[in-house]
């Protein structure tokens, strides 16, 4: 057992599978997590994926990455990996330089041949050396040893192969002592039909993790700590199925069906494809014939009378202008989620990044106000998409919600929340007395919030017109009057700016009484948080807080920014929210933290350019 | 059948109708209205969707549920209505441009899905409220403000589309044939599935005329027949000529010439599973063949709407779940005490 080895213990580790994309890197990677995550590990996982479903063999262009970080506090899959597992050259020469010094890096030896060094573009016959690594390199002959414990299973070569991933499983589950028995659950899940594959599996997931301990005096081996988490029943999730679920309470909160009008795009297809499962609680997920149809077929719903969302990605948003401008005038609900990636145009499809900003506040023609809402990790993608669902049907008005890639498909340990820990969520009927007496107009307004009231269709009583073309303010009909479209203009922009009265305010994190305030929206969230954190321990003075609410923004914005005699903006774009807290707050001297490269920030990036600032007259 | 409650007068809305006196849209709401009051179906059970163009302003004159969208959507903002409110009748509203041109996609693609609602094409072969330029059903040559040399393209037939589409409803009037446009409209509303009206219509500002060649009083009998499923195929100021098989074709013929009896004369069966003789009378024109009106394809088959529900409720029964709460502990999950 581990007791005599030499172990290692750590608050968190952080783990990176690498291999060919057809080498299931993307499978280990989830299994590990979940077997961490259900022995009371936190974990967050970050998959690094090519956009090319299967590039050629070996090469670089085709290397899958997943990491995954799991032990107590954890926010993020990490900036560098403890362990890296490369089942080929290419994956070791693309990932190396996650590894952190003193780390381990496990390679499958007998992909190391000449024609598999030349794939990955190596020069020498020394990979290692060529690439200048200083981490402890483990040479396991995978292929052999899965092709032995394999001889007498029947299967074909082909199949075999198959399993190399699941010896590095059962490698990386001896490496971090996690149970055989909780992996062999979600094999025989996953292989389900296909018993021969799963005893296989199984064989060789035993094989690795025997393996392992065998040779264990040459290696070090880790124990991680785990944290007591709040009491409760807990799930592993990712960012897109937080969000399809947040969707479904607020469904459920409402009263409201639930209705998807979609089109598949990457990073944001999970949703679709979640919620296409989900008619099983009654939803309707529709995959339409284009990204317009995907937010008018919603838009339909909507005035149908259903809690309606349409998912895309950036490219998507912007086919979708014009069908959100058409909903703020008819002052319908809708969710709008738009996972971000790289962009311009098709740009990094796979990649992460913060960069939909100002299409998701301008990117319409008119004056075109929405509601904007961004979540922070991935299990807050659940909390998210239930408030852009909430106010949406309160507030009567299209909301965007900006998750991105990066919480996206990353994942974390959730516990599944009560039945009452979610508001009741109250849809502006029209009033019934109204109904009664027929006074009714279609544009009526709830005089405090400025909403409008919603009549379901079907309701007798309520037929009325809605579109496009400017509506007189008290009766609802077509009007082209000039003063009355003034008053239209800025009843809709008071409306949205008055969902700040519904929304928290800002938290201050860390060391509030510090003069440097370092602050962030959305998904940079945990390793921003970390980074403040860390700061703070070495001694760096710096408050932090982050923004969930961008459009309107939380009341105490300005209180809390004039308190800080430095503010930072960190974000994963060229400074998008950093200029829009600038043009509301013209008197406050906004500073910059930025990065544009399709990757989360790491740590360390954050901290240096925390320091410089600070360090500046 | 419930009994008709309800007049034309109940579908009528309190807006003054915009349309320039003339149009053919006031001939064509009126037979709406009528078939609307024919059909039963209460005004606050009904919604009218239009995109945006001239035809598209209908809803505006309508006392039902109304939603005048943005140009070319309004049949994918009608489907994801009739899925979302399967209760209520569903009429979409487009123009030539509108559904053909920046909607085709979406026109296409209601009539592949066969979702259950009832598509009106008011076909002027021009764009009205832009003020005179071509559209996708303008013929080739056709001079107008965006093609002063004439068009250099060919346009759709929207028939073909529809077939194209594998469309199991599709009919044609004309604005100035009340009747037929109500029996269509009302043989449309019946239809499970995605209806397919195109009305031909005259725009009397930019295209004054357009369809002169057929509804021209003098000559409107021989150019036009009025297909009725089971009625035998015969047009002609006193219905002397008829359709007839020739070979793969159809041709005119007249009763008593040629050796052709009223027995050769085909009957008419618009609910035909094979849509080739219906593509071929849908394809007439009314030069060498007279333009057919009336209902020419109507085949029951499964529709959008119902399939979805039908799979929502034998999930919902095979699972059990009634919250999602249940949902997610079905799943992987773990206590922490």
């Amino acid at each position: 057992m581990l007791e005599d080895a030499n172990v290692k213990t750590l608050d968190k580790v952080v783990v990176r599978f690498s291999g060919d994309s057809g080498d299931g890197m993307q499978l280990v990677g989830n299994i590990f997590t979940n077997v961490s995550a259900g022995i009371g590990n936190q974990v967050s996982t970050f998959p690094d994926y090519p956009a090319e479903i299967r590039a050629p063999q070996g090469s670089l262009g085709g290397v899958s990455g997943f990491q995954v970080s799991v032990g107590s506090e954890v926010h993020t899959p990490g900036d560098k990996c403890d362990v890296l597992i490369a089942m080929n050259p290419a994956a070791l020469k693309q990932n190396c330089k996650h590894v952190k010094a003193g780390g381990v890096i496990i390679v499958d030896i007998d992909s190391f041949k000449e024609s598999d060094l030349k794939k990955a573009l190596f020069v020498t016959d020394d990979p290692f050396k060529e690439l200048g690594i200083n981490a402890q390199v483990l040479e396991v002959p995978v292929t052999a040893l899965v092709k032995n414990a394999l001889a007498d299973s029947g299967l074909d070569n082909k199949s075999v192969l198959k399993c190399r991933n699941i010896f590095a499983l059962g490698l990386v589950c001896w490496l971090f002592d996690r149970p055989l028995e909780s992996a062999l659950h979600f094999l025989k899940n996953k292989f389900a039909k296909k018993p021969a594959i799963y005893e296989a599996n199984a064989k060789v997931i035993n094989a690795g993790y025997n393996y392992g301990n065998n040779i264990h005096a040459s290696v070090s081996t880790y124990r991680i700590e785990t944290k007591d988490a709040r009491p409760g029943v807990y799930t592993d999730i990712n960012g897109n199925t937080a969000t399809a679920w947040g969707l479904i309470m607020a469904s459920e909160k409402s009263g409201r069906p639930l209705f998807l009008g979609s089109y598949p795009i990457t990073p944001a297809t999970d949703i679709l494809h979640e919620l296409a499962k989900r008619k099983d609680l009654g939803v309707k997920a529709l995959q339409m014939e284009d990204e317009i149809a995907g937010v008018c077929s919603a838009i339909g719903a909507s005035f149908a009378g259903n809690l309606a969302v349409t998912s895309t990605s950036g490219p998507g948003l912007a086919l979708k202008s014009e069908g959100i401008g058409l909903a703020v005038i008819a002052e319908l609900p809708l969710v709008v989620i738009d996972v971000q990636r790289g962009g311009p145009s098709t740009g990094l499809p796979t990649k992460t990044e913060q960069t939909d900003l100002m299409q998701a506040l301008y990117g319409r023609n008119g004056e075109s106000p929405v509601a904007v809402v961004a979540p922070a990790s991935p299990t807050d993608c659940f909390t998210m998409a239930f408030e852009a669902s909430r106010i949406a049907i309160e507030h009567m008005t299209p909301v965007i919600l900006l998750t991105d890639a990066f919480i996206g498909n990353g994942s974390s340990a959730w516990r599944i929340p009560d039945e009452d820990e979610y508001p009741a969520i109250k849809p502006p009927y029209v009033p019934s007395e109204k109904v009664a007496e027929c006074s009714w107009r279609p544009y009526d307004r709830d005089d405090k919030t400025k909403v409008r009231y919603w009549a379901i269709p079907g309701t007798e009583g309520c037929t009325h017109r809605l579109g496009g073309l400017e509506k007189d303010y008290v009766t609802g009909a077509i009007s082209t009057d000039p003063v009355n479209h003034e008053r239209m203009v800025y009843t809709r922009r008071e409306k949205v700016a008055r969902i700040a009265d519904d929304i928290p305010g800002l938290e201050v994190l860390c060391d509030a009484d510090a003069d440097t305030l370092l602050l962030g929206w959305g998904g940079t969230y945990g390793h921003l948080r970390t980074a403040a954190q860390e700061l703070c321990c070495e001694g760096v003075k710096v408050a932090f807080t982050h923004f969930r609410y961008i459009n309107p923004l939380p009341l105490n914005t300005g209180d809390v920014l004039r308190r800080y005699k430095k503010v930072i903006v960190a974000e994963l774009n060229t400074g998008q929210f950093a200029d829009y807290l600038q043009s509301k707050y013209p008197d406050v001297e906004i500073r910059r933290i930025n990065k544009v490269q399709g990757q989360p920030f790491l740590m360390s990036e954050i901290k240096e350019g925390v320091k410089n600032i600070i360090a500046e007259k | 059948m419930e009994e008709t409650k309800y007049t034309a007068a109940n579908y009528k809305s309190d807006q003054p109708v915009r349309w320039c006196p003339g149009c053919g849209d006031h001939a064509i709401l009126n037979s709406l209205h009528k078939a609307m009051a024919a059909i039963g179906v209460p005004p606050y059970k009904t919604a009218v969707i239009s995109g945006i163009g001239c035809s598209s302003r209908l809803p505006y004159y309508m006392n039902t549920y109304g939603f005048h969208t943005i140009h070319g959507r309004a049949a994918a903002i009608a489907t994801g209505f009739k899925v979302a409110n399967p209760d209520m009748t569903v009429w979409q509203i487009s123009g030539d441009g509108d559904g053909l041109a920046i909607g085709g996609n979406h026109f296409i693609h209601a009539v592949r899905r066969n979702i259950d609602i009832n598509m009106m094409l008011l076909n002027n072969k021009i764009y009205g409220l832009t003020k005179g330029q071509y559209s996708p059903t303008s013929d080739r040559g056709f001079v107008s403000k965006s093609s002063p040399y004439g068009t250099t393209e060919d346009p759709f037939i929207p028939a073909e589309l529809v077939f194209g589409a594998r469309g199991n409803f599709f009919a044609r009037s004309i604005d100035v044939e009340l009747q037929v446009s109500q029996e269509v409209l009302t043989a449309a509303a019946r239809h499970k599935g995605a209806s397919v009206v195109e009305l031909l219509q005259n725009c009397v500002i930019y295209n004054n005329g357009i369809h002169n060649y057929i509804t021209d009083k003098e000559y409107r009998a021989e150019r036009t027949i009025h297909l009725v499923h089971g009625e035998k195929m015969l047009f002609g100021k006193n219905m002397e000529r008829g359709l007839v098989r020739d070979g793969f074709l159809v041709k005119a013929v007249e009763i008593g010439k040629d050796g052709y009896t009223i027995d050769d004369v085909l009957v008419h069966d618009a609910h035909c599973q094979s849509n080739f003789l219906h593509q071929q009378l849908a394809m007439m024109d009314g030069h060498d063949l007279p333009l057919a009106i009336g209902v020419i394809r109507d085949v029951d088959s499964l529709t959008y709407n119902d399939e979805v529900m039908r799979q929502v409720a034998e999930v919902k029964a095979k699972k059990g779940f009634t919250c999602m709460r249940d949902m997610i502990l079905a799943g992987e999950t773990w206590e922490v005490k």
